[in-house]
C-alpha cells in the first residue's frame, strides 16, 4: 500500500459502511489506538536549522529513520527537539520526501554525499521520482566508473606471492613496473619501427649498375635485407612465444585482436622459408609479403592514441556502417544516371554502370581526377548535382564520429591525469599517517626514557614527557594494550630492517620495558632440551621479525620460568601440568630454542598502514602442548 | 492605461510564444488548463455542518488536500485512491458507487465539504444516521427502494474487491445467493423492493449490523 495514501485510510474504512448491513457475521473487533496522540508538530534540528512537521508526515513512511522508533535516539530532552548532525541542505530533500511523497534529486548536490544521506535516513533511492531518477543514475554511473578506474589501478600493485609467469605477463602488460620490461618495451618498438623502415627500403630502387636497369634495394643486398627480416622475425616470433606462456589464459589471448596481428607479422616469413623454390606459388608467395606491412599494427602495443581510434572506430561501428550503406546507395544512384545521360554520347568513358562507379565515387568525395568527365549536357547537371550531394552525405555521419573520438579521448586523459594526481595524493596522506605512527612510537621511547629515568633515579627534568591530548594518550594506550595482548610490538622501519638483517640469532636482549621483566635480562632458558626452534617461512618477508618473534618468546619464557620456579604451586597451575617432571627439575638447558608456529595474521590496517609490523599470534608448540601466548 | 498595457504585454507575449496559433486565436496547448481550484468553506462553517472538532477537522483538510492540490476529487482519483487499499481485487465498481453516494449535489466531483460531511455522518453520525447513508449508498437511483438488480450490483462489486484468490473459491453466483438471503431478511412484505422503513427496522432487529455500527466510532 502507498503509504501516501494513508491519509486517506480513515475513509476507507469509513467507506465499510456499506458492507456491514450485506454481512451475514459478526465483524471482527476494530484495533483501538491506545496513544490517542493528537497530531502535534515536530521539531527537526538539523545542525541548527530548525525545520518542523507534523508527526503524521513523518508516520507515513514506518520503515525509514524518521518514520520509526529509531528517530527517539536522537531525542534530545532539553531543548524537546530531534537533533541530528548532518548536512541541512541534503535534509531538505529528506523532508520533501515525507512532504510530498516524491524523492527529488537536486543537481548540485554531490552524488555519494546524497547517497551516504539517504542511507541515513533509510530511504532507498529507487524511489526518486521519475523527474530527477535520470540525472541521478547517470551521475551515479559517472561516479561508479570514475572509482572503477580507480581501483584498476589499485589492481596494479604488486601482490605478495606473484609467480614468475604472472610477473612476466604484468611486465608485458604495463612496461612501467620494472626495469626489464621498460627495456623489452623499446627494443620490441625498435625492431618494428626497423622491420617497416627496411620493408619501405626495400622497394626503393638504388643506384644502377651501368648495364642493369634500376633495381630496387631489396634485389641488390638481398643478404643483407633477408638478415634484417629474420633479426625481426625472431625478436617478434620470441616476444609473441613469451607472451603466449605468461597469459593467464592462453586461449583468450590467442583469439585476441593483438595476438592475431603478431602471428599475422610472422607467418609470411615462415610461409616464404618452406616454399622458396616453387615457382608456382611465388607469386602467391609476393601477394604474403604485403602482410608484412600489418608488423606496423604492433604498435599499437606502444600508442594509446592508436588503440583509443581503434576503439572509437569499434564503437562507431554503427554509424560508419550508415555511411557506408547511404553512400553505396547514392553511389548506385548516380552512376545509373552517369550512365543513361552519357549513353549517347560518342567514344565516352562511361561504358557501363560499374564503370560509371568509379567517376560517381571520384566525384562525391571531391577528388575529380578528370580521367572520366562527362560531356553532355545532361550528363554535366547530374554530374554537378552528384557532387554536391556527396558532400552533404559525407558531412553527416563524421561529426559523430568525431565527437565519440574526442569523448573517449578526453576520458582517457582525464584517466591518466587522475593517475598522476592519485599517486601524489596518495604520497601525501601516506606522509600524514607516517607522522601518528611515529607520534605513538615517539611517546613509547619517551615513556622507556621516563621509565629508566626513574629506574636510575636521575633527577633530569621530565622533559621528554610532552603533554599529549586526552585522544591521543588513549588511542596509544590502545596500541599498548594490542600490544601487550600479541607480546609483540610496534617498531619503526630501521629497527625492522635491522634485525631483518642480523638473521636468524637465537635471542637477543632487547632492552627491557618493563621493569618487572627486567630481572629476566638474559635469562632466557626454557626448560626444554629437546625442543627445537622452528621457524616456518611466511609467504611475506614484510611480516613478522626475528626481533619481535623473540621479544615475544622472551616474555613467554620469562613467564614459564615463573611457573617453573614455583613448584609449591603444585600441579594445579596448567604449565606446570603439562610440563614433563624431568624438565621441571632444572633450568639446565642452555640454548633457547622453542618450537614456535607462527601464524601471521594480514597486517591490519586501522593503525599502520605503513608500518611493517604485524603481530602474528605465535603459540609454543612442545612436543605435546600448544599454548597460546595470550596474556 | 494599465488594463491597455497588460493587454499589449499579452500579445507581445503570445507573439513570442509559439504555441499561440494566430490563424485559430486560441493557444495550442498539449494539457488541459486544468488549474482549477476551489477553496472549502470555512471552518467555523464546516463545525457548524459536521460534527468534527476543528482539530480533526483541520487534520482531515491537511490529508485531503495532499493527496489533491486542486480540492476536489474526481472519479478516476477517487477510485486510485481507493484501489490502494485492495490491491488484490478490483475495487473500481464499489469506489463509483462511494463516489455517487459522496457527490451529494451531483456535479462529478466530490469536494471537500462533500467529503467532510458524508464522513461526519458515518463516523459521527448516530446508527440510524449511519443506517441512512447506507441505505443511500445502496439505492443507486436514488428512489427510496432498494431492487433486487441494485442490490445485485452492490453484492458483486463487493465480491470483486476480493479478488480472484480466495478461501473457498469464489463460486459465480455467490453474489446472487448472498442477495437472496439479504432479501430474505430485509423485506418484510416480499414485494420484491426494501424499502427505507423496511431497512433500518430489519438492521434494528439484527444483533450483527447493530453491533458492527459501532465500529465506526473510533475510526478517527
Amino acid at each position: 500500500m502507498a503509504t501516501g495514501v494513508a491519509a486517506w485510510l480513515p475513509f476507507a474504512r469509513a467507506a465499510a459502511i456499506g458492507w456491514m448491513p450485506v454481512a451475514n457475521c459478526p465483524m471482527p473487533v476494530a484495533p483501538r489506538d491506545h496513544s490517542k496522540k493528537k497530531d502535534e508538530l515536530i521539531i527537526l534540528n538539523v545542525s541548527g536549522r530548525r525545520f518542523q512537521t507534523w508527526r503524521t508526515t513523518l508516520d507515513r513512511y514506518p520503515d525509514t529513520l524518521l518514520g520509526s522508533m529509531e528517530k527517539e535516539f536522537f531525542y534530545n530532552e532539553e531543548t524537546k527537539e530531534y537533533f541530528f548532525d548532518r548536512d541541512p541542505d541534503a535534509f531538505r530533500s529528506v523532508l520533501n520526501f515525507y512532504r510530498t511523497g516524491k524523492l527529488h534529486y537536486p543537481r548540485y548536490e554531490c552524488i555519494s554525499a546524497y547517497d551516504e544521506e539517504l542511507a541515513f535516513f533509510g530511504i532507498i533511492p529507487e524511489i526518486i521520482g521519475d523527474c530527477c531518477y535520470e540525472e541521478y543514475k547517470d551521475r551515479k554511473r559517472e561516479n561508479a566508473e570514475r572509482l572503477m578506474d580507480d581501483q584498476e589501478e589499485n589492481k596494479d600493485s604488486k601482490l605478495p606471492n606473484m609467480n614468475f609467469r604472472e610477473t612476466m605477463w604484468r611486465a608485458f602488460e604495463n612496461p612501467h613496473t620494472s626495469t626489464m620490461a621498460l627495456v623489452f618495451y623499446y627494443v620490441t618498438g625498435f625492431f618494428i619501427a626497423v622491420s617497416v623502415i627496411t620493408n619501405v627500403v626495400e622497394t626503393v630502387p638504388c643506384g644502377s649498375t651501368p648495364n642493369q636497369k634500376d633495381m630496387p634495394c631489396g634485389e641488390r643486398y638481398t643478404v643483407a635485407f633477408f638478415c634484417m627480416d629474420t633479426a625481426c622475425v625472431m625478436i617478434f616470433t620470441v616476444e609473441y612465444l613469451l607472451r603466449l606462456f605468461a597469459a593467464p589464459s592462453r586461449y583468450r589471448f590467442m583469439r585476441s585482436v593483438m595476438s592475431i596481428i603478431d602471428v599475422v607479422a610472422i607467418l609470411p616469413y615462415y610461409i616464404g622459408l618452406v616454399m622458396t623454390d616453387n615457382e608456382d606459388v611465388s607469386g602467391a608467395f609476393v601477394t604474403l609479403r604485403v602482410f608484412r606491412v600489418f608488423r606496423i599494427f604492433k604498435f599499437s602495443r606502444h600508442s594509446q592514441g592508436l588503440r583509443i581510434l581503434g576503439y572509437t572506430l569499434k564503437s562507431c561501428a554503427s554509424e560508419l556502417g550508415f555511411l557506408l550503406f547511404s553512400l553505396t546507395m547514392a553511389i548506385i544512384i548516380f552512376a545509373t544516371v552517369m550512365f543513361y545521360a552519357e549513353k549517347g554520347s560518342s567514344s565516352s568513358k562511361f561504358t557501363s554502370i560499374p564503370a560509371s562507379f568509379w567517376y560517381t565515387i571520384v566525384t562525391m568525395t571531391t577528388l575529380g581526377y578528370g580521367d572520366m568527365v562527362p560531356k553532355t549536357i545532361a550528363g554535366k547537371i547530374f554530374g554537378s548535382i552528384c557532387s554536391l550531394s556527396g558532400v552533404l552525405v559525407i558531412a553527416l555521419p563524421v561529426p559523430v564520429i568525431v565527437s565519440n573520438f574526442s569523448r573517449i579521448y578526453h576520458q582517457n586523459q582525464r584517466a591518466d591525469k587522475r593517475r598522476a594526481q592519485k599517486k601524489a595524493r596518495l604520497a601525501r596522506i601516506r606522509i600524514a599517517k607516517k607522522g601518528s605512527s611515529n607520534a605513538y612510537l615517539q611517546s613509547k621511547r619517551n615513556g622507556l626514557l621516563s621509565e629508566l629515568l626513574d629506574l636510575t633515579g636521575s633527577e633530569e627534568e621530565e622533559h621528554v614527557n610532552k603533554t599529549t591530548s586526552l585522544l591521543e594518550s588513549q588511542h596509544h594506550h590502545l596500541l599498548h594494550c594490542l600490544e601487550k595482548t600479541t607480546a609483540h610490538e610496534f617498531v619503526d622501519e630501521q629497527l625492522y630492517e635491522q634485525n631483518c638483517v642480523e638473521g636468524a640469532v637465537p635471542l637477543q636482549s632487547p632492552p627491557s620495558r618493563s621493569s618487572s621483566l627486567s630481572s629476566h635480562d638474559g635469562v632466557t632458558g626454557t626448560c626444554c632440551t629437546r625442543r627445537s626452534r622452528k621457524r616456518i617461512p611466511l609467504p611475506n618477508a614484510s611480516l613478522s621479525t626475528t626481533h619481535t618473534h623473540t621479544q615475544g618468546l622472551q616474555e613467554l619464557s620469562a613467564i614459564r620460568i615463573q611457573y617453573g620456579d614455583e613448584p609449591s604451586l603444585g600441579s594445579s597451575t596448567r604449565s606446570s601440568l603439562n610440563l614433563k617432571t624431568s624438565e621441571r627439575s632444572g633450568s639446565n638447558c642452555q640454548g633457547q630454542h622453542i618450537t614456535t608456529a607462527i601464524i601471521s595474521l594480514p597486517s591490519p590496517p586501522a593503525f599502520h598502514p605503513d608500518s611493517t609490523v604485524v603481530p602474528p599470534i605465535t603459540t609454543t608448540s612442545s612436543s605435546n602442548v600448544v599454548k597460546v601466548s595470550a596474556l | 492605461m494599465k488594463a491597455k498595457d497588460r493587454d499589449q504585454s499579452l500579445s507581445d507575449s503570445r507573439e513570442l510564444d509559439g504555441s499561440y496559433d494566430q490563424l485559430t486565436d486560441s493557444i495550442e496547448d498539449d494539457f488541459e488548463l486544468s488549474t482549477v481550484c476551489q477553496r472549502p468553506e470555512g471552518l467555523e462553517k464546516l463545525q457548524q455542518l459536521t460534527k468534527f472538532t476543528k482539530k480533526e477537522l483541520q487534520v482531515l483538510y491537511r490529508g485531503f488536500k495532499n493527496e489533491c492540490p486542486s480540492g476536489v476529487v474526481n472519479e478516476d482519483t477517487f477510485k486510485v485512491i481507493y484501489s490502494q487499499f485492495f490491491p488484490q481485487g478490483d475495487s473500481s465498481m464499489y469506489a463509483h458507487f462511494l463516489f455517487e453516494a459522496f457527490d451529494t449535489n451531483k456535479n462529478g466531483s466530490v469536494s471537500f465539504e462533500d467529503f467532510v460531511i458524508g464522513l461526519s455522518i458515518i463516523l459521527r453520525g448516530t446508527i440510524n444516521d449511519r443506517l441512512n447513508w447506507a441505505f443511500n449508498l445502496y439505492d443507486l437511483n436514488k428512489d427510496g427502494c432498494i431492487t433486487k438488480e441494485e442490490m445485485l450490483d452492490i453484492m458483486k462489486s463487493i465480491y470483486d474487491m476480493m479478488g480472484k484468490y480466495t478461501y473457498p473459491c469464489m463460486q459465480e453466483d455467490a453474489p446472487r445467493e448472498h442477495v437472496e438471503i439479504f432479501f430474505q431478511k430485509m423485506d418484510r412484505n416480499n414485494d420484491g423492493v426494501v424499502t427505507i422503513d423496511e431497512f433500518i427496522e430489519s438492521c434494528q432487529k439484527d444483533e450483527n449490523i447493530m453491533q458492527s455500527m459501532q465500529l465506526f466510532d473510533n475510526v478517527i
